[in-house]
């Protein structure tokens, strides 16, 4: 039931995602975050499996934090995508695996570029200008082919992300209430209120 | 250590736009059959200098045979960052790897260390273009300009008068091989005592390394007024 979105602009990407927390057809919470701050250029959107999802991330956090103090530097954004992505496929192959489907936000202060990366439990991995997960990908995705420019300034920015909640809690039966939302740039990574 | 003094000088010199290695090779004699080192893989004799990773070229001196496992190593050790990070691997990180492994045999009794120092050129998009040096015991710095093996007080003392920082890479060809020509035992420079390399960036930025073939080195060293003739025409000068 969760969903998220994220989209990139001009040096900087958007990752929203509802907050939430279901069990049932019950609501158990609704402040719940779901964009984990990986590194201090990263963010990870992640919905999928309760239970699962907190740990993925939590483990993907702490082995990102332990490369980042081993070596002074943290893991670019790509070279993390890729980290992640392989830890998914291993584990879908495994006796348990995780049923976690993220979206990864960064950017890289190498080449000065935002960059963002769909991926899903079966260690699918895009790069991609926006994109979505969960009911909110069936609107999402239409509005954004038609409203995103790569080169729009955040305010731009927002106000494309704006549309894609609007229109889901216009249409969809089950639509979230709230929705947190961080913008990764050059100066790192912060929280806006929508 | 002591190997290391006596091995063959191995020498490198940071440019802006790129990082140049050259090393002497010691052992050589007539009957030693160098025709498979002319034309194939990518270039050298494959003897003090070689590739580890698309981005990072090593050049070795001390005991041969522990030099090509340390290749050995640090080449899967590379590979091994691609496989997990679809990324080349930071030039700092693989130097800590290997030098990791390196220290690992002064530690425990029983086991004798890798006789070996290295030279590693390497560019990463963190710090641009890098030169490293690591000895035996696993020590390892960053430098402009080093030089490891036989004279390399003299090379050393040499590369501190003449560097400058802002160093273009053909005139740290020139200086590598000045110096080089300097510090070698034998008076005359060619392809059959010296192997040399260069890392740059191709047209897309990608880092290109370039180990030249022995006609190549040759033909450098024509372009630089070291080779052979020259000493030549100085004694009937003389």
């Amino acid at each position: 039931m969760d969903i998220s979105f994220a989209l990139t602009g001009k040096g900087y990407v958007l990752v929203a995602a509802d907050t939430t927390a279901a069990r049932s057809i019950i609501k158990m919470k609704s402040d719940e975050d779901k964009i984990k701050v990986l590194s201090p250029h990263l963010l990870m959107a992640f919905s999928g499996e309760p239970g699962d999802t907190v740990n993925f991330a939590e483990y993907v956090e702490r082995n990102l934090r332990l490369y980042h103090i081993r070596h002074t530097y943290p893991l670019r954004p790509a070279s993390a995508a890729s980290w992640i992505r392989r830890s998914l496929a291993e584990s879908l192959r495994s006796r348990s695996p995780y049923s976690v489907n993220l979206l990864l936000g960064g950017y890289d202060t190498a080449t000065h570029t935002p960059e963002l990366y769909w991926v899903d439990y079966l260690g699918t991995m895009t790069s991609v200008p926006f994109g979505a997960h969960g009911y909110g990908s069936y609107f999402a995705l239409s509005l954004l082919d038609r409203y995103h420019d790569p080169e729009a300034g955040l305010e731009e920015g927002l106000a494309a992300l704006r549309r894609c909640i609007d229109e889901v809690s216009k249409r969809l039966v089950v639509s979230p209430g709230k929705y947190k939302v961080k913008v990764v740039d050059k100066d790192g990574v912060r929280e806006i209120e929508l | 250590m002591e190997a290391i003094s006596h091995a063959g000088t191995v020498l490198g010199v940071l440019a802006k736009d790129g990082v140049v290695l050259a090393a002497e090779k010691k052992v050589t004699g007539k009957l030693l059959d160098m025709s498979g080192s002319k034309e194939g893989g990518y270039g050298g004799s494959g003897e003090k200098i070689f590739l580890l990773n698309s981005n990072v070229i090593s050049g070795v001196a001390g005991l041969t045979a522990d030099a090509n496992s340390l290749v050995n190593y640090s080449r899967q050790t590379a590979q091994g960052h691609l496989f997990n990070y679809n990324d080349d691997i930071p030039v700092e990180l693989l130097v800590q790897r290997l030098c990791d492994l390196k220290q690992g045999y002064t530690q425990y009794g029983g086991l004798r260390p890798f006789g070996v120092s290295i030279l590693y050129a390497g560019y990463d998009p963190h710090y641009q273009f890098q030169l490293y040096h690591s000895d035996p015991s696993g020590n390892y710095s960053g430098w402009k300009a080093t030089c490891i093996g036989a004279n390399n007080g003299t090379a050393q003392s040499l590369l501190k008068q003449e560097y400058k920082d802002d160093i273009g890479i053909d005139e740290a060809v020139g200086l590598v091989l000045r110096t080089m020509s300097k510090t070698m035992d034998s008076t005359t420079l060619g392809s059959e005592k010296l192997e040399f390399a260069t890392l740059t960036l191709d047209a897309d930025k990608r880092p290109k390394a370039k180990i030249y073939k022995p006609a190549e080195i040759d033909a450098l060293l024509v372009k630089h007024d070291l080779a052979k003739k020259d000493e030549d025409a100085e004694m009937r000068a003389a």
